[in-house]
């Protein structure tokens, strides 16, 4: 039987005062794909929800996504965004329940390819209420051929506030 | 740090041009089984996934679909395959999770999540095979004759224990 290879590259707590941004930086290049679990709580004023621009390698371009989303007690809903960053991946705000944190997973399968990179993202913010809720389907690609050495999240408004926890795993693929 | 009994490769395809993909023998050692598939292909299209060899009308799945601008769901009964997600000639990635694939006593769930960014698709399923037997097979194959040009599969096991 071949080894287990679902291996914690870094983690990370935010403390007391928060934090303005998450970098995972020197990520080695020794797996094939990556993994990251996140619990996000952000603090900027009247929101329910916030979203993370999560970008890699300290690049602003070349980020495309594909939305599918059901909140409240709506229909699901498409969108789709081109920009600076991946904004589709969210985390609770201070208008949320309290002590409620998102709960998110990102996978990016052959980071080190010289290929585009696609990532695959799904979230869900609950806090027990008939409006504040969302569930989110996310698909992603970052239109560049380096590999990723880097991934930041940082809130569009505010900060991550303690707690909030951040871990990114590496998987082999052999 | 390796966390646990978990994510281990039970075999990969490095894409070179397959026109289906398949994973036998695959062994009853873990508790659940994840597939990953990701690259680009020949263009947009579904991936049919089947186990086992079965190719009668013994699948059924519920679908919800986004396109960037729409959303939709459906249902569908009685067909030949389970779907495994969409592929084309940009990007793709493509999540199956098989639970409790080893099990001789009820029906297997599949649940797909597909991500097909620079064609404008994001979605998933959720797959029932009818049938009690333990998965040993996985074959994957494009619905419109593609082929898998750039990318890898891989079937990982996961252990609860």
């Amino acid at each position: 039987m071949a080894n287990p290879t679902m291996s914690l590259i870094a983690s990370n707590t935010v403390g007391s005062g928060g934090v303005s941004s998450v970098t995972f930086s020197s990520i080695p290049a020794t797996y094939t794909d990556l993994v990251l679990k996140l619990s996000m709580r952000g603090n900027y004023t009247g929101d329910l929800v916030t979203n993370p621009a999560i970008t890699f390698n300290g690049s602003s371009t070349g980020y495309s996504e594909k939305l599918l989303w059901n909140s409240n007690n709506n229909s699901p809903s498409s969108a789709s965004n081109s920009g600076s960053g991946f904004l589709f991946t969210w985390a609770n705000g201070p208008s949320s329940t309290s002590n409620t944190f998102s709960n998110s997973e990102i996978y990016i399968p052959n980071y080190t390819s010289s290929n585009y990179k696609s990532m695959s993202s799904d979230s869900v913010n609950e806090n027990n209420s008939s409006s504040n809720g969302l569930l989110s389907l996310d698909a992603g690609l970052w239109s560049n051929t380096a590999a990723i050495t880097s991934i930041t999240l940082t809130p569009l408004y505010g900060s991550f506030v303690q707690y909030s926890t951040f871990y990114l795993y590496g998987i082999a693929s052999s | 740090m390796t966390a646990g009994s978990t994510y281990t490769p039970i075999a990969t395809y490095t894409f070179s041009g397959q026109s289906s993909l398949t994973f036998s023998s695959i062994p009853n050692t873990y508790t659940d089984l994840i597939l990953i598939i990701s690259g680009s292909g020949a263009g947009v299209e579904t991936m049919q996934l089947r186990f086992n060899g079965d190719s009668g009308s013994n699948y059924s799945y519920t679908r919800i679909l986004g396109t960037g601008s729409s959303a939709s769901s459906s249902q569908s009964s009685n067909q030949t395959a389970a779907i495994a997600g969409f592929m084309d000639n940009t990007q793709f990635v493509d999540i199956v999770q098989i639970m409790n694939y080893s099990n001789t006593t009820s029906y297997k769930i599949a649940l797909t999540r597909m991500n097909v960014p620079s064609s404008g698709y994001v979605g998933a399923w959720v797959n029932l095979w009818r049938n009690t037997s333990a998965i040993n097979t996985v074959y994957i194959l494009p619905d419109s004759g593609g082929t898998f040009n750039n990318g890898k599969a891989t079937l990982y096991g996961i252990a609860s224990a």
